[in-house]
């Protein structure tokens, strides 16, 4: 399992850059995980303690949900249709997640110059993403659509606001990654990315599922 | 052995030497940042105190002056006489703070930080820079939400429940021009707090327990931080995403929580054009959405509280706690029931009375595993040992609150009882001693208990005992009468209740009421001597001056850096081998591989 | 100094319950004037079922707190289960609460349920802080409303549309409510700007007035005589002095009674 040895646990599974102050966690291997206990049934922290990041922002966006289907159920609901940009920016976001595949493979195949530049791609797609939401907000208001004009238009801006927002934590996190890979700084052969990707295809999965739910439910 | 000498020559090379801020600021290690979180929520604990105060002065005597709180709050009070805006402050800025940056903040981010990894037997939590970063924003959510004092309008008022329309409308109180948006900001960074702490909790406990350490072999502390993690990480949401709604529907002009059809002062809310200014929204939207979090988060208070008195009743009646199945079965089933409870807050709203019904089965339901935990820790009791050391007397004063508050929630519960109960006095002393209780008294055991551990001497048995027969009698003078002035009829929230003649013969009860008050205030300025004090001169402890079987005993008192200087010990058995039959001593460590008492997995 | 503080803990739970029990004797609900005394005694039979638990709890636990004491040459039981025991006492409180739960849910369907047809129909509407009340008139429907005609100075605080023929004969009164002796009452509830909460504390009664829908409760008064209104929702700087007056009449008073207080 484990990408390795002593490194300090700084952040959510990134190793530490040499020692900066972080606590020691005992004898090699002993920080990640005991040996017994039945702790080897959710994978490594960094793992476990993203999924559940992962489990409670799920769970913002079924309060979402909920307030969005109860509000439907009201007389006045007259939904919006999506501005055009919106298809582009979901095609932006979904291959950014082919992008990041393919940086990941390359990664775990030790060819860092491919792996940086699939990852450049992936970066460059992600910030298009964002852009072309900001693109799509910004034609809403210039037909005259916006946050309160009506129940529906509400929950578009608050859902992709919110969503925007989560992936620019995303992005955060793309960077630090990148510079890692331009550093060398994941163990070769290692599949370094698997996190991050982990994280950026549920950014996907969740966009689609707000798409779902405001133009198609 | 060749091991540990590489892990000394490891920490020896990984460790430069830190600095004071390194080291006591901006740490990472879980036992500063739990005595960080413990100390500030402490702090928030004064603040809130004093607003109760003034309150219960205002209920009191309302038509008393006081001067000199006058000239010293110059806005709240106009010729020595409380104004109403700043009564309703009071009561929403005290039940904000101590729910959240105290109750929820000294029990779990405080203990729990501190003790799970001494009792999982790991060296520190899963993720310490996330960890230090959690205490930060908490500190940032509490200067925000202190400052909200501060800002036009003052601090908010529309209670710590902030029902729209009243936290909605900017015009329909003076706390909801600014107060309420600041303290909508000062909540979110709590919430991001919250969570990172639980993401750090889960993990901990589910991937770091050292070997041996089966889930049924932990100590109760330990199963309550688990459940209460899992509680916020999966209620929180609900308020984040309620939140963010009522900022929209405040300074945006959204229609989330606001219908149509409402003229406020007398001046219908219409927009430029004569269309009202918001419609189709609900405002019993918000309270579902609230008390969503708010059911699970009463529960988030008390379980750690429950957790410590069952560890310290076993070590203090040198018993092993009765059923350790059914009260970890117990804490579980009234977790996962706090979810499908809250409605029981809204039974007089509006709401369909189906749904009233749904919530009155799942909220008397949960009697039972409450019930299940009490006869539990009494069939300890029974036969046992007891030492009558300060923490022992705590946690027996959280047995007695959770009896008499757990009691007066089975009328609550019965929806159809709860119309003349609502929103009146009784509600109020129903949390306070099983809610706000259980949790302080939990919060003042766990510290006499654990204290010689974090601090490596004892605190002074003689100001304990005092702290703790002035506070759990004036407790229960305070509170208890609640019952019967709800009962009466006494509503919440209310600047004079004399207005009403059916109210004016409870004012004796009121002043005797806040006169208990004024004493149990007061008798925590014992606490505040004998905690710093001790701090400083206590007693010097040993490392296990308890005879405790826990984990976090095995340690120096208090623990280094990285908790254990060796290696991390291994757990044969659960820590409620006392008095076993046919044993030197009567306690056996958990680390103490000896056949005697309960081994093997899950006994 | 171990024994005292097991004693005192003893003698204390003794306290709590006698002065608890005492002082449940003394205080109660106000006089009911209301049919809803299945409320009351739903009350009552809570107060001595958890009145035993209470004093059986607390009188063991200050009991064995002051015997179980430790002392030279004491020593713990070894016994931390007894599946039988922890069957039985979780079962019989299961039994329990399922009785309550039942006899609960038939309450709250008696008092929830839609009003008779023949009741007495009067509307009110909170408000920033007074009770806005409304009775139809003779021809028994309430007018059309509209906040956009809201207008204090004109004395219209809910918005009734003058121009609408039904509005012609609804008679609206502040704070002042008069009722029927003897007859249901159902009551529809509103509010024009925040959650205000309609509560009539001699009847039992009590419904939130939520902006944004109406809602109903019914009940029928039993005496005669004046009560009050409360409000129980915290809706601002005013919701202390909410206070309203009920005013119950024999049915043959009511119009004149209702004329009277629309005068004053």
């Amino acid at each position: 399992m484990s990408s390795a040895p002593t490194h300090a646990l700084d952040q959510a599974g990134r190793p530490s850059s040499g020692g900066g102050g972080g606590p020691v966690l005992g004898p090699p291997g002993g920080g990640e995980g005991p040996t017994g206990g039945g702790s080897s049934l959710f994978g490594d922290a960094p793992r476990f303690g993203l999924w559940l990041f992962m489990g409670t922002a799920s769970m913002l966006f079924i309060g979402f949900t909920s307030a969005y289907i109860l509000r439907r159920a009201s007389g006045d609901w007259r939904p919006l249709s999506a501005p055009s940009v919106l298809w582009l920016n979901t095609a932006l976001l979904f291959s950014s997640s082919a992008t990041l595949q393919g940086a990941r493979r390359r990664l775990r195949g030790s060819d860092l110059p491919a792996a940086q530049a699939w990852l450049a791609f992936t970066g460059i797609l992600g910030v298009s993403f964002v852009v072309g939401q900001v693109l799509a907000w910004r034609s809403l208001a210039a037909a005259g659509v916006f946050l309160s004009s009506n129940p529906h238009s509400s929950f578009f801006y608050l859902l992709t606001g919110v969503h925007v927002a989560h992936l620019l934590g995303g992005l955060v996190w793309f960077v630090a990654d990148f510079v890692k890979v331009r550093r060398l700084a994941f163990t070769p052969g290692e599949d370094g990315l698997r996190l991050f990707a982990t994280y950026w295809h549920f950014l996907a999965v969740l966009w689609a599922y707000l798409l779902f739910l405001l133009f198609v439910y | 052995m060749a091991h540990a000498a590489e892990a000394h020559a490891a920490e020896a090379h990984a460790h430069r030497p830190q600095s004071f801020i390194w080291r006591y600021v901006f740490s990472k290690d879980h036992k500063v940042i739990g005595i960080q979180y413990y100390v500030t929520a402490m702090l928030m604990a004064l603040v809130a105190g004093l607003l109760a105060m003034m309150v219960r002065l205002q209920l009191a005597w309302p038509d008393k002056t006081f001067p000199g709180l006058g000239r010293f709050l110059p806005d709240g009070y106009s010729d020595g006489v409380m104004n109403p805006e700043f009564y309703a402050m009071l009561f929403t800025m005290h039940g904000t703070i101590m729910v959240f940056f105290v109750l929820s903040t000294a029990p779990v981010s405080g203990f729990g930080n501190y003790l799970i990894p001494l009792q999982t037997g790991a060296r520190d939590m899963a993720f310490p820079f996330l960890n230090g970063l959690s205490y930060w924003t908490f500190l940032c959510g509490c200067v925000t939400i202190l400052a909200s004092f501060f800002v036009s309008g003052g601090a908010a008022a529309a209670g710590w429940t902030a029902y729209p329309p009243l936290s909605a409308l900017r015009n329909s109180i003076p706390g909801s021009q600014w107060g309420q948006t600041i303290w909508i900001v000062g909540m979110v960074f709590f919430i991001a707090s919250f969570t990172m702490g639980g993401l750090n909790f889960l993990t901990t406990i589910l991937n770091l327990r050292t070997k041996g350490l089966s889930l049924m072999r932990m100590p109760m502390t330990l199963w309550s931080m688990f459940l209460v993690a899992i509680l916020g990480l999966l209620a929180f949401p609900a308020l984040t995403a309620a939140s963010l709604m009522l900022i929209f529907d405040r300074h945006f002009g959204t229609s989330f929580f606001l219908p149509s059809g409402l003229a406020v002062s007398g001046a219908p809310l219409l927009a430029a054009d004569g269309s009202p200014l918001h419609s189709g929204g609900s405002p019993l939207l918000w309270q579902h959405l609230f008390w969503f979090l708010g059911h699970p988060e009463v529960y988030i208070l008390m379980l750690p509280a429950l957790g410590f008195t069952s560890d310290i009743i076993a070590v203090f009646s040198r018993k092993a706690i009765f059923g350790y199945k059914a009260m970890a079965g117990a804490m579980v089933a009234i977790s996962a029931l706090s979810f499908v409870v809250w409605g029981h807050h809204m039974f007089v709203s509006g709401m369909s009375p189906y749904l009233g019904m749904a919530f009155a089965v799942g909220t008397m339901l949960i009697a039972v595993p409450s019930a299940v935990k009490v006869f539990n820790w009494l069939a300890t009791l029974w036969r046992s040992r007891i030492r009558f050391e300060t923490p022992m007397l705590w946690a027996l004063g959280v047995v007695s609150l959770f009896i008499s508050g757990g009691l007066s929630g089975i009328w609550l519960g019965q929806s159809a009882v709860d119309i003349p109960l609502h929103d009146t006095y009784f509600v109020v002393a129903h949390f306070h001693l099983i809610m706000a209780g259980a949790a302080l008294f939990g919060v003042f055991g766990a510290t006499a208990y654990w204290f010689p551990k974090m601090f490596g001497r004892m605190m002074n048995d003689t100001l304990g005992k005092i702290h703790f027969w002035l506070t759990f009698v004036a407790y229960y003078c305070t509170f208890f009468p609640m019952h019967y002035i709800g009962i009466a009829g006494h509503v919440r929230r209310v600047y004079d209740p004399y207005q009403y003649q059916f109210l004016k013969g409870l004012q004796p009860i009121n002043e005797f009421i806040t006169v208990s008050a004024f004493v149990l205030g007061s008798a925590q300025v014992f606490f505040f001597i004998n905690f710093f004090w001790s701090a400083f001169k206590g007693k010097k402890a040993g490392e296990n001056p308890w005879q405790s079987n826990g984990l976090e005993w095995t340690c120096p008192s208090p623990p280094p850096h990285g908790n254990w200087p060796g290696e991390i010990p291994e757990v044969y058995r659960w820590p409620y081998d006392y008095s076993v039959p046919g044993a030197p001593t009567d306690h056996i460590a958990q680390t103490d591989p000896s056949p005697l008492g309960q081994r093997g997995e899950g006994h | 100094m171990s024994k005292l503080q097991g004693l005192l803990f003893g003698l204390a739970t003794l306290l709590l319950v006698a002065l608890a029990t005492y002082f449940f004797t003394k205080t109660w609900l106000p006089a009911l004037v209301s049919d809803r005394g299945a409320i009351d005694s739903a009350m009552m039979v809570s107060l001595v079922v958890t009145g035993v638990v209470f004093i059986a709890t607390n009188l063991a636990l200050g009991w064995f707190a002051w015997r179980y004491q430790d002392a030279p040459g004491a020593s713990a039981a070894y016994w931390h289960d007894s599946p039988r025991l922890e069957w039985t006492w979780t079962l019989v409180t299961a039994a329990i609460m399922l009785v309550f739960t039942f006899r609960a849910l038939s309450l709250w369907a008696q008092v929830t349920a839609p009003a008779p047809a023949d009741s007495f129909v009067v509307e009110v509407t909170g408000q920033q802080f007074a009770w806005n009340v409304r009775y139809p008139g003779k021809d028994g429907i309430f007018g059309r409303t509209d906040a956009k005609l809201v207008d204090s100075a004109a004395l219209n605080f809910i918005g009734l549309d003058k121009t609408d023929p039904n509005a012609a004969d609804d008679v609206l009164v502040q704070n002042q409510l008069v009722l029927p002796e003897g007859r249901p009452v159902r009551v529809r509830l509103r509010s024009i700007d925040v959650i205000h909460s309609f509560f009539l504390p001699d009847f039992r009664v009590k419904q939130d007035a939520m902006p944004g829908m109406t809602s109903e409760t019914w009940f029928i008064p039993t005496k005669a005589g004046d009560y009050e209104i409360a409000c129980a929702e915290h809706c601002g700087l005013g919701h202390y002095r909410m206070r309203g007056q009920v005013h119950v009449v024999a049915p043959a008073a009511l119009d004149a009674r209702i004329k009277e207080t629309a005068g004053e």
